[in-house]
């Protein structure tokens, strides 16, 4: 990933998703590039599977990604990763938030909820990144800022300093969550290895 | 104004807040709509800025009326729907085209190909060409906003209403949009002037009007061919692409070198342009989503090109099915898809409308659905829903039902729909079942709030979409004044309550109204209301599940081993015991009236 790229966030309506991604679409758009972001709202948020697209370069046309061509996936959901795998490649970055969100089928007993997610992920050859970022956001004093913490794991593996992270995560959080969330950026940058 | 979402001279926005900034710039002065997805946010946005009136009419069709009236008095003036709004609509535009206004007057349409929450999919581009007025179709926010000045000024020159398509990849796509200066028109002042020949479409009149609407044809026709947003990109004359709206981004991104001719107007076409452009191509594609639109056109002018024998009619397009289609080369799939069960959407914990259906699941009745959140009634463990149609339909549908069922269908079919759906196309519905002498029930779910699209509020939430404290509809009265004579309201929490108004209404041979009234939990108020979650006394849990089949995404079952069920003290054949998250459970209290062993408690504060 240089000067142009395909970060794909996934999970589950209510996770903090879309805020994870416009962070990352700020600290894009303040290095210059053009930058499109593609999301489906409606019935998605009501528990459902959500995704937002996020691509940026010097010329971007399409709002999707195509399979195949996600640089890093951030999947706050251990299954959603694995829904995901088609629109990975070889040198993909995942981040994978180790939290279970059950799906229907298994609150209600009807199935189990599978337990080789990131085995999967790792078997295909793929760099996986687990965050639990439910711990770490707890950690921090917030547990609502687990995005914060997978935007700090993601962090680690973009061509963007640091500062510009801290920049907008302090520009977009309310005051008094502002310590929560930058401790919980720091959280996940460790845990994406810095 | 939304100034605080500026990167220096550059705005991130969304093709809905593109369009509301467009409309503002542009002076648009009265806008109305109804809220579906993909087109909802316009209005939400436009109503920041305090220059224009915006409001939620109680569907497409009214609101389509309001801005025709609006642009009769003078101003610019902007309806906004989804594609299957524009069908509630159809009746006023087709006339609008011809009466013309006089302030601008811009429909916008909002496409959603694939369904991503729609009940059908179709292609709005159809419309323009049958209703006989212009359409443009932007490609991304930056265009939206840009093709909503150029709609106006179309719209004015050739005094017509002007479609301007979207769909769910630009209406939900963010890019980056230049914000420019407000500009002042001279038409911006309202005034009345008597125009009867144009604006009265009697017989007489409209036969004048359609002799006119003959002659602007010819004139769009011409203005298209000299159009800026039809232009050609020329470059490698092998492949040659005509392409409109976000197609055209997935043909730039998968044939870089090709030549494309952009077409930022689809109806009418600029055939000239398209004759020159397709005689210097050795290939002629044409990309786009859903129907062959432009395609039948080319090809009725006798040009042949490949279209829909390549591209798919169903669904959205994007990059790697454009180049397949077109080039033939695989995609670039490395790792082919794992099964992974599905993760549908759920009505919230603490949802009135949770309550009800269970009652209804167990009722063995056919249940006449409608469209919004309750449609999710569908959806297993409660299943009790049998038909949902189109906003509206669900008492019309119940209606047909018992007249074909007669005495037989007696007590075995109910209709249910939200306050909003009542008011959007249910209340016609209504009367028509008294008149017509049905034995049915309606229930109205009553959450005083359009939930699904976003919590807009309606005639029955007591505020405009301006903010201000309006009158909130008083259904009972209503539906008694409609000739309802049985009317029960009860509050979908109370199971018990609930299963006894609907027994009482269903068996009556009457038309009769059941009304569950209870807020939802999206809202704010409900969200800032102190919250006593319940939770589940493990040791009292015998397992028996009852409390799982309300579907509610805060109680989970746990499932056990004989071996496990022995180590926490439950007899060995208990297959599961259930828990119920604190953090998700918004104490409405349904699953405790379910629970004969009184396994679910809270500590009362």
């Amino acid at each position: 990933m240089d000067t142009s790229g395909n970060i794909l966030f996934c999970g589950v309506g209510g996770q903090g998703i879309l805020l994870a991604s416009e962070i990352t679409a700020h600290v894009l758009l303040a290095t210059g590039l053009d930058v499109k972001k593609s999301e489906v709202h409606g019935m998605a948020q009501r528990g459902g599977s959500v995704e937002a697209h996020l691509r940026f370069g010097k010329k971007v046309y399409s709002p999707l990604i195509e399979p195949g061509t996600v640089d890093i996936l951030v999947a706050f959901e251990q299954l959603e990763a694995v829904r995901y795998l088609p629109y990975l490649h070889k040198k993909s970055r995942v981040i994978v938030n180790t939290q279970k969100i059950l799906p229907p089928a298994v609150a209600t007993g009807k199935l189990a909820y599978p337990g080789d997610s990131l085995a999967q992920l790792e078997q295909r050859g793929l760099a996986v990144v687990p965050v639990d970022g439910f711990a770490l956001a707890k950690e921090a004093g917030e547990i609502r800022a687990a995005n914060v913490v997978l935007v700090g794991a993601m962090s680690v593996f973009m061509p963007v300093a640091e500062q510009e992270f801290v920049k907008v995560i302090e520009k977009r959080v309310p005051p008094r969550f502002r310590e929560a969330n930058m401790k919980a950026f720091q959280k996940g940058r460790r845990a994406g290895g810095k | 104004m939304t100034q605080k979402k500026t990167v220096e001279d550059r705005l991130w926005f969304s093709g809905n807040e593109a369009i509301a900034l467009g409309a503002h710039e542009a002076g648009v002065k009265v806008a109305s709509g109804y809220p579906g997805t993909p087109s909802t946010e316009i209005l939400e946005n436009l109503t920041r800025y305090d220059d224009v009136y915006t409001e939620w009419a109680p569907n497409e069709k009214v609101a389509l009326e309001v801005v025709i009236g609006a642009s009769f008095a003078g101003v610019r003036a902007m309806a906004t729907m989804k594609h299957v709004g524009l069908n509630v609509a159809a009746d006023p535009l087709f006339t609008a085209s011809y009466t013309g206004g006089r302030g601008g007057l811009v429909v916008i349409v909002a496409d959603d190909p694939t369904m991503h929450s729609s009940q059908n999919e179709q292609d709005s581009r159809n419309y323009a060409f049958s209703a006989k007025l212009p359409m443009l179709e932007p490609s991304d926010p930056a265009e939206a906003k840009e093709f909503l000045h150029l709609a106006f000024a179309v719209s004015e020159q050739f005094d017509t209403p002007v479609l301007l398509r979207t769909c769910t990849r630009i209406a939900h796509v963010k890019g980056v949009v230049r914000p420019e200066p407000a500009r002042t028109l001279p038409a911006a002042e309202p005034g009345i002037e008597k125009m009867p020949a144009k604006f009265v479409m009697l017989p007489a009149n409209a036969r004048q009007r359609r002799v006119v609407i003959g002659e602007r044809q010819r004139q769009l026709a011409r203005f298209a061919e000299q159009f800026e947003e039809n232009r050609v990109e020329w470059g490698d004359k092998q492949k040659g692409f005509i392409t409109s709206g976000v197609s055209y981004l997935y043909v730039k991104e998968a044939f870089p070198e090709a030549s494309v001719l952009k077409l930022g107007m689809v109806q009418p076409l600029p055939e000239k342009m398209i004759r020159d452009f397709a005689r210097q191509v050795e290939t002629l594609y044409v990309v786009e989503e859903l129907d062959p639109f432009i395609e039948l056109q080319i090809k009725a002018m006798g040009i042949s090109c490949h279209g829909k024998d390549l591209i798919p009619a169903i669904g959205e397009l994007n990059v790697a099915l454009v180049r397949q289609a077109i080039s033939n080369e695989p995609g670039r799939v490395e790792f082919e898809p794992v099964p992974v069960m599905p993760r549908p959407p759920n009505m919230c914990a603490g949802c009135p409308h949770r309550g009800l259906f269970y009652c209804l699941s167990r009722m063995g009745v056919f249940v006449s659905g409608d469209i919004g959140c309750y449609t999710l009634g569908f959806l297993p463990p409660l299943s009790a829903m049998d038909s949902c149609v189109c906003m509206g339909a669900s008492i019309g549908v119940a209606h047909g039902m018992a007249k074909a069922l007669g005495a037989d269908g007696q007590g075995k079919v109910v209709a249910v729909i939200g306050d909003s759906t009542f008011i959007h196309s249910g209340i016609t519905g209504l009367i028509n079942m008294v008149y017509n002498k049905d034995f049915g029930t309606v229930v109205i779910l009553d959450n005083r709030i359009t939930a699904m699209t976003g919590h807009q509020p309606n005639p029955a939430s007591g505020a405009t979409l301006m903010g201000e404290p309006a009158n909130a509809i008083d259904f009972e009265q209503l539906c008694r004044a409609v000739g309802v004579k049985h009317v029960q309201t009860v509050n979908p929490h109370d199971l018990k309550a609930t299963r006894a108004a609907l027994k009482e209404e269903i068996e009556r041979p009457e038309v009769s109204v059941v009304i569950t009234r209870a807020p939802c939990v999206l809202i704010p108020a409900e969200k800032k209301r102190k919250k006593y979650p319940y939770g589940t006394i493990i040791a009292k849990c015998t397992g028996c599940g009852v409390c799982i089949r309300l579907g509610c995404p805060a109680i989970q079952w746990t499932p056990l081993t004989p071996a496990e069920a022995k180590e926490r003290g439950y007899k060995e054949k208990q297959k599961g015991f259930s828990q119920i998250s604190e953090e998700v459970c918004n104490g409405c209290g349904q699953c405790v009236a379910l629970c004969k062993f009184e396994a679910i408690a809270r500590e009362e504060n």
